[in-house]
């Protein structure tokens, strides 16, 4: 069994929304190289229960890497130090011993702090509320095999879709943006045939949302994909740009008809 | 206390087709006028809460998570099933019907599983119509595997991630819905009571994770799709956050409870390496078609590297029980025989629990990049956890609990003994019996959310006067807000000095020790004695930190631990009674000379639902025969 680590914890405490935070420090001693860092975090929290303390606040739930709860920024970087990976993923063997390690929340204007290193994503529903979907009521499709897809677009799709909507792009990025995200879901949708008729006002609805919501612009720093645990790429948003461009440019208002018959 | 399953008269394959024209029809636009409450927000939750808010009525959908795209059934791997039969291999509804019927053990419903296999075809179109990227083949039609259990390929997958991808399905569903002002969507709500008056569920009442407001919800019908309660037993595949407190609570408010000794052990989970362990990560059962399952012959070789393990002296055990199955044996079969090898001394690993599951065979038949393709993702996980390469050296894996087949008690129209009380998916017991087949969790989410509760909840609403709804301000729903507070000051006011998650722990050991793999009386009776000391601890020495007022991750799990500490017992209780072995209930006390769980039909072909009596009495075990009309009572056999 290899070494146990003593570390020193910096950790962002604020009780809610409108009140100021400030790091607090906290020991982590005799850590498993074998933990996750949540796991880590468990023991922690466990010694300040038992003093009375308050515990510090995280999201997580999963613990395996795909529900995208968890979300942290580990020593200046959203998921701590491995790439392609979750904090809930994220063993105590990344780190040293001796090591001070910051915990800090995803830092945006449109996900507000709640308590501690756990904020408010739900910015990121309201835009797939507004058109990241294939309107496609229960019980009204053809057979699955009626419509072939290529094998390649629907890798592309599956590559896109694999986005778990934590949030990272988001806190990586230094204007806030969340163009990987919603261009995640824009090339899931655009690389399928079942997608098409949606296609252009999709990405004109979730982009309008997206910036109602406060969140900035893409400026290609490509921290986004450096910091998103799921691989998702770049190129995605400069699909979804150019599916944009022409959305806007071909832009029509839908005829409101009157009820014949 | 009477158990009406409603299965409609008639041929088996025509049950469904009758009971859909005999349900009352509710006017279009009355729809409106009713209110249905959601609880849960996964495959089943958020599958209903979408179809029913198309259909027009007035939906609210609650979950826990900050988002409904995080509910757990996102963490599903392997893949949903569908009787497609596009690869002409010999599938079909009857035979799908005929294997989920069989892997559970002949513990369930025909009626409801003949349901679930006919409209597990609707369920592939409805998730290919909405985006689902399921694997294609190079023509660009659907591909399929094998998965556990069945001899035929009809599983549907998406990578590794087809869970995710289903409920990113229902979820951008239900999005649409809510964009479109149908549903109100309200997340970080922990449901944590039913509203139930003159015996009618009338809505729940639900704490606000955020602010702490404790507030009632009022409805014509409530649905609770709060999946399972794996987490009884602390380290399991569940979230942290997945618990029993939805479906124990409307327990005691009168819901049956079926079955809850059914629960069922994954076998390919990645070993536990210490006491900080705070869940338990599944190996998708997928890796079982192209992995071989070994221990050392000899408790000699157990210290050796694998690779200096000569072929001659492994035992490639499933193979050699069950030659016609083997490596892809039904989960309950291959979980058991990884115990009995380590209980022999044969594990493998530090702490002597885990086996092999071996991809040096498959590697060289396909070449790396071919096992890359399939499996690629669940490699890099089990490398990120356990720092080992799995190209490399084989995987170490051993069982964890991982679903539970028990659960609320349900009609044919997923009613539960509760009128206006519906229960979806995991939560409630129907269609898995007493052992769950792979790749059918999801596709019995999905069934009970798009295709089962939007036609038999509008034959319950259809009988109710639209706008008659009790009001939220009502005394018989201001009581019940009240009990919930109640039970949270009870909780602060303990002030004692240990962890909520301590007590979980310890619930935890006993649960796994005497309740998991194998259970026998003298276990059970030992379970039954420990935990109610485990529950006077913790009545007597919870520490709870902060107020009720703010965002309090110990209050929201002292909570959920009060109620497992109840539902731990009921679950030994039952075990207790059913006095024969079937599917993942394995009682030591019944098994065949080779190790073979040995079903007793004569005195337990029924299933048994617990009645509440009320705090300090004992639960009333009543039972629904199971008649087996279409199918022939069978011993399995895997061999």
């Amino acid at each position: 069994m290899s070494k146990h680590l003593n570390l020193t914890l910096h950790v962002w405490r604020q009780k809610n929304t409108n009140c100021d935070g400030k790091f607090v420090e906290y020991p982590a001693e005799n850590v498993s190289p074998d933990m996750s860092f949540l796991e880590m975090l468990d023991v922690v929290n466990e010694g300040l229960i038992r003093k009375g303390e308050d515990p510090i606040t995280f999201d997580h739930d999963c613990r395996e890497g795909i529900c995208g709860t968890c979300s942290m920024v580990i020593n200046g970087r959203p998921h701590g130090p491995k790439e392609r990976t979750t904090t809930c993923q994220l063993h105590m063997r990344s780190f040293q011993d001796g090591e001070s390690i910051t915990l800090e929340p995803w830092r945006a204007e449109a996900f507000p702090v709640l308590r501690d290193l756990m904020v408010d994503r739900t910015a990121f529903d309201r835009i797939i509320a507004a058109g990241g979907f294939i309107s496609v009521p229960t019980g009204s499709p053809q057979d699955a095999n009626a419509l072939p897809i290529p094998k390649v677009n629907a890798e592309l799709a599956m590559d896109a879709a694999a986005c778990i909507g934590c949030g990272a792009c988001v806190a990586a990025c230094p204007n806030a943006s969340a163009m990987l995200f919603v261009s995640a879901k824009i090339n899931h949708l655009g690389q399928l045939p079942q997608g098409q008729p949606e296609r252009y006002s999709r990405v004109r609805d979730m982009i309008a949302q997206m910036d109602a919501e406060e969140f900035g612009t893409c400026t290609n720093h490509g921290e986004c994909e450096i910091a998103c645990p799921k691989g998702i790429k770049m190129e995605n948003i400069a699909r979804m740009n150019r599916d944009f461009l022409k959305a806007s440019l071909t832009y029509r208002p839908a005829v409101v008809g009157g009820g014949a018959g | 206390m009477e158990l009406k399953s409603q299965i409609p008269d008639g041929p088996i394959e025509k049950k469904w087709d009758k009971h859909k024209f005999d349900l009352k029809l509710v006017n279009p636009a009355n729809k409106r006028k009713y209110k249905v409450i959601v609880v849960g927000s996964g495959l089943a939750g958020g599958a209903a809460a979408a179809s029913l808010a198309e259909l027009g009525y007035e939906v609210e959908c609650y979950c826990y998570q900050d988002s409904p795209r995080r509910a757990h059934s996102i963490a599903a791997q392997g893949g949903i099933n569908g009787a497609k039969n596009y690869h002409g291999d010999g599938d079909s509804v009857r035979r799908l019907f005929y294997d989920t019927v069989k892997g559970g053990d002949f513990r369930a419903r025909e009626a409801n599983v003949h349901r679930l296999a006919e409209v597990s075809n609707n369920i592939i179109d409805q998730c290919v119509g909405q985006g689902v990227p399921f694997a294609r083949e190079y023509g660009g039609l659907l591909d399929n595997r094998s998965f556990g259990g069945a001899q035929v390929s009809r599983t549907f997958y998406a990578r590794g991630q087809t869970g995710q991808q289903l409920l990113l399905g229902a979820y951008q569903a239900l999005e649409r819905q809510i964009g479109l002002g149908a549903v109100k969507m309200f997340s970080r709500h922990e449901m944590l009571e039913v509203i139930v008056v003159d015996g009618v569920a009338k809505g729940i009442v639900t704490r606000n994770m955020v602010t702490g407001k404790i507030e009632s919800h009022v409805a014509d019908a409530v649905c609770l799709a709060t999946g399972g309660y794996g987490n009884v037993f602390y380290l399991s595949t569940n979230a942290k956050g997945c618990n029993g407190t939805a479906i124990w609570r409307a327990y005691k408010k009168g819901a049956a409870f079926a079955n809850p000794c059914f629960t069922q052990i994954h076998p390919t989970c990645i070993p536990v390496t210490g006491d900080h362990q705070s869940k338990l990560t599944l190996m998708s059962e997928s890796l079982r078609n192209d992995g071989r399952i070994w221990v050392p012959k000899r408790k000699e070789d157990c210290g050796k590297p694998a690779s200096q393990i000569p072929e001659e002296d492994r035992d490639y055990y499933l193979e050699r029980k069950y030659p016609s199955f083997g490596n892809l044996a039904p989960r309950d079969i291959s979980s058991r025989a990884a115990k009995q090898a380590c209980d022999e001394g044969r594990g493998i690993g530090a702490t002597g629990r885990g086996v092999y599951l071996d991809f040096d065979d498959s590697i060289k038949r396909l070449g790396q990049p071919k096992i890359e393709e399939r499996y690629g993702n669940l490699f890099e996980m089990y490398e990120r956890i356990t720092d080992e390469n799995p190209y490399k050296t084989p995987m170490r894996i051993y069982p964890a609990s991982h679903y539970t087949m028990g659960g609320l008690w349900v009609d044919y129209n997923l009613q539960s003994t509760i009128p206006g009380l519906f229960v979806l998916g995991e939560a409630n017991f129907s269609d898995h019996g007493a052992n769950r087949l792979g790749a059918s969790a999801l596709m019995q989410g999905l069934a009970d959310g798009y295709f089962v509760i939007p036609y038999t909840i509008g034959g319950y609403l259809a009988g109710i006067k639209p706008g008659s709804r009790i009001k939220v301000d009502d005394p018989a729903v201001k009581a019940t807000e009240q009990t919930v507070t109640d039970q949270i000051s009870r909780l602060f006011a303990i002030k004692g000095k240990q962890t909520p998650d301590h007590f979980h722990r310890e619930l935890g050991k006993v649960m796994w020790e005497y309740s998991g793999m194998g259970r026998n009386e003298a276990g059970l009776k030992k379970a039954l004695e420990l935990i109610p000391q485990i529950r006077e601890e913790f009545w007597n020495n919870l520490c709870i930190p902060g107020t009720g007022a703010e965002v309090n991750q110990s209050l929201e799990m002292a909570g959920r631990v009060a109620d497992f500490l109840e539902l731990g017992e009921l679950l030994c209780l039952d075990a207790l009674n059913r006095r024969e072995s079937c599917g993942a209930h394995f009682r030591e006390e019944w098994q065949t000379g080779e190790g073979e769980a040995m079903r007793d039909d004569e005195s337990f072909c029924h299933v048994a639902a617990w009645e509440y009596k009320g705090e300090g009495s004992a639960p009333v075990r009543h039972t629904e025969q199971l008649a087996f009309e279409s199918l022939h009572l069978a011993t399995r056999n895997y061999k």
